[in-house]
């Protein structure tokens, strides 16, 4: 007879090889690694929790430290690979197959694993679609994730970092995998239970604290008044016209400009409640003014921001959070809520072609997408109506006998020249090179063009909905790409009749005085403005404190 | 560093504000433009000092599209240029004629 049960009987022998390594559930720091060497099996699905924020950086040295001649082949499935030790594990034989979203600043060693064959990759995902095959085919036989603090029966605090542990943890405990987590303390009692004890099996108090990156702080002593002017289009050209009030903003200084100019220029064309209202945000410090002026009236995170704890924690209307005052942020949660329930997303990229398509890849670097893509694609599912949603619909069917449906409002934001006088027009985008290089199924391609409804430059807005032809669609991108090749490149006569016809848009066309593009139209001007209007509770990072 | 000079003809004589007016600042990715009124046969002279060597082209273009919106006569141009790219050119202009006409800026 058939056993069903085999994934059960082989956890329960794991756990038996560990028995001597454990009170309870805890394991002293020194035996981390023979408890990874007493649990895991060659071959072994392992997520190491890399987030984008929170790092589960003890655990991840001590696997990087295993010895490959016991553990090896892992098949490593984890969101985010930030620390060297991701990469470590490959480099010493440990690991070697890889199933990813994102790698930021590790991509250029990345590429060049994967160039010598040490690394190799099965799929590079967006955030959603890597969780969701947590729970259908790359489910971890063993996680190691990274909690704030555990009390003795192993319940997990994640605090405000909740990130992507709910998750993982789900996908790993129902189907009778293990799962191993890095705590900063052991308490006797939580301020709250974030992972219930009965799904964790062995907790370790890490040596240090585990490392969080500052990853949504931006310094408005930095942001340029061509992003100034930029901003103003955007809320005059796009939030205004479309009511947008639910919404995802990208991490750029482009649109920290924009959270920074409601409470100025918004509140001055009498926007206050009408646009901004809900938000699937990190808590961005730039979005303080906002929130103090009465603009914002819900955020959602993905992860926390460091600094930003206590002003979380005095405003509890706005956020997220636990009984215990503290955040609760999941990204499973808010991707999806970026996904469907959001009118909006807007953010920058390094390269759009004629087609509208983007991509932050470049050559030599294998960064993956992150979250972008998921929340940055017209969300085909979704079946509810909001004002914005429709009117963009509208305008993409106009006039062509298709069945009603909305729309998502996609925006690129960026200037056409970047630093270095890099063009970010392109006739062809870096991503098809660095897809033959690597090998890959497809060019990385981070937002489609067919997805895209608007792109803002500092020369206009093209507004891709209303283009009915290929041609028409490639001169409205041409019609605002200034002056790098593609725009100089222009039919001029015909981006002069997209204009006339209101697919094109210039600051006059919007009745933006050009003249009030500096940067005392900043809500705040520096770090130390926004600390001033949290009313001292964001307590910003030393690096970002110049005072 | 390079110098590029550049003239423009067929521009319309103005009544300036003042006799000469200064937007920006000489600072990484940044430029310095004086606008002076200076009697030059109805032309206007242009000379760009810039630290980005090799970008003829895109000036021409910049400054072309800047004389179809403004197009001035006996006026002197005068732009110290630390790499700003094209679109803080375009507004350094648009603020410094602004300020040279009378404008708001």
């Amino acid at each position: 007879m058939r056993d069903w049960n085999t994934q059960a009987r082989n956890r329960e022998a794991r756990l038996a090889r560990a028995a001597h390594l454990t009170q309870g559930k805890t394991v002293e720091a020194k035996d981390a690694a023979a408890l990874l060497s007493a649990v895991l099996e060659p071959g072994d699905r392992v997520c190491l929790e890399g987030n984008n924020q929170k790092q589960a950086d003890f655990l991840a040295k001590v696997l990087a430290g295993l010895d490959p001649a016991r553990v090896h082949d892992l098949h490593m499935v984890q969101s985010v690979l930030a620390l060297p030790e991701h990469l470590d594990v490959f480099d010493r034989g440990v690991a070697s197959r890889l199933d990813f979203s994102f790698s930021g600043p590790q991509g250029a060693r990345l590429a060049k694993l994967v160039a010598e064959g040490r690394i190799n990759i099965g799929a590079i995902h967006t955030y959603l679609e890597l969780f969701g095959r947590y729970f259908v085919d790359l489910t971890p036989r063993v996680s190691l994730v990274c909690a704030q603090a555990a009390d003795r029966a192993g319940n997990l605090y994640t605090g405000p970092n909740t990130e992507d542990t709910p998750t993982i943890v789900e996908a790993t405990a129902f189907k009778r995998g293990i799962v191993i987590a890095q705590v900063n303390q052991i308490v006797d009692s939580l301020p709250r239970v974030d992972i219930p004890a009965d799904w964790v099996d062995f907790v370790i108090q890490s040596p240090k604290p585990h490392y969080i990156e500052p990853l949504f702080t931006r310094d408005p002593a930095q942001i340029s008044e061509i992003q100034v002017l930029m901003a103003m289009m955007a809320i005059k050209g796009i939030y205004a016209e479309y009511e947008v009030n639910r919404l995802n903003h990208g991490i750029g200084f482009d649109t920290a400009a924009i959270e920074l100019l409601l409470p100025t220029y918004a509140e001055s064309l009498g926007l206050k409640g009408r646009i901004c209202r809900h938000w699937a945000l990190n808590p961005h410090p730039a979005l303080i003014p906002a929130i103090e002026a009465g603009f914002v009236e819900s955020v959602h995170s993905f992860g926390s921001e460091l600094g930003m704890e206590k002003y979380i924690e005095a405003r509890p209307d706005v956020f997220f959070t636990g009984p215990d005052g503290s955040m609760r942020s999941n990204r499973a949660m808010s991707q999806a809520a970026g996904h469907y329930a959001c009118d909006m997303f807007i953010g920058s990229t390094l390269q759009i072609d004629l087609g509208g398509n983007s991509s932050t890849a470049t050559l030599g670097r294998i960064a993956g997408f992150g979250g972008a893509p998921n929340m940055g694609s017209d969300a085909r599912g979704r079946r509810h109506a909001s004002p914005a949603w429709l009117k963009a619909g509208r305008e993409a069917r106009e006039g062509r006998g298709l069945m009603p449906r909305g729309q998502k409002l996609v925006v690129q934001m960026v200037e056409t020249f970047r630093e270095h006088m890099q063009p970010a027009f392109v006739e062809r985008l870096d991503a098809w090179e660095l897809a033959e290089s690597a090998g890959m199924d497809l060019p990385p391609v981070m937002i489609y063009g067919e997805d895209v409804s608007h792109i803002l430059t500092e020369e206009g807005i093209a507004n891709l909905l209303l283009c009915r032809t290929d041609e028409e669609r490639e001169q409205a991108i041409r019609g605002v790409a200034g002056y790098t090749p593609v725009g100089l490149a222009r039919d001029k006569r015909m981006v002069e009749n997209l204009r006339d016809r209101g697919i094109i848009r210039r600051p006059e066309d919007l009745g933006i005085d050009k003249s009030l593009a500096t940067r005392d139209l900043l809500a705040a001007r520096s770090v130390k403005d926004l600390v001033r209007a949290s009313g001292g509770l964001y307590d910003p990072p030393k690096r970002f404190r110049n005072w | 560093m390079e110098t590029l000079k550049f003239e423009y003809r067929g521009g319309r004589p103005c009544n300036p504000a003042q006799a000469s007016a200064l937007a920006g600042v000489v600072g990484s990715g940044n430029l310095e433009i004086l606008v002076e009124q200076e009697p030059l046969n109805g032309a206007c002279a242009v000379e760009v000092v810039t630290a980005a060597v090799g970008f003829g082209a895109i000036w021409q273009a910049v400054l072309d599209d800047f004389f179809a919106r403004h197009p001035l006569a006996d006026v002197r141009i005068s732009i110290n240029d630390v790499g700003a790219t094209p679109a803080v050119v375009s507004l350094r202009l648009d603020q410094a004629v602004n300020a040279f006409l009378g404008g708001t800026a």
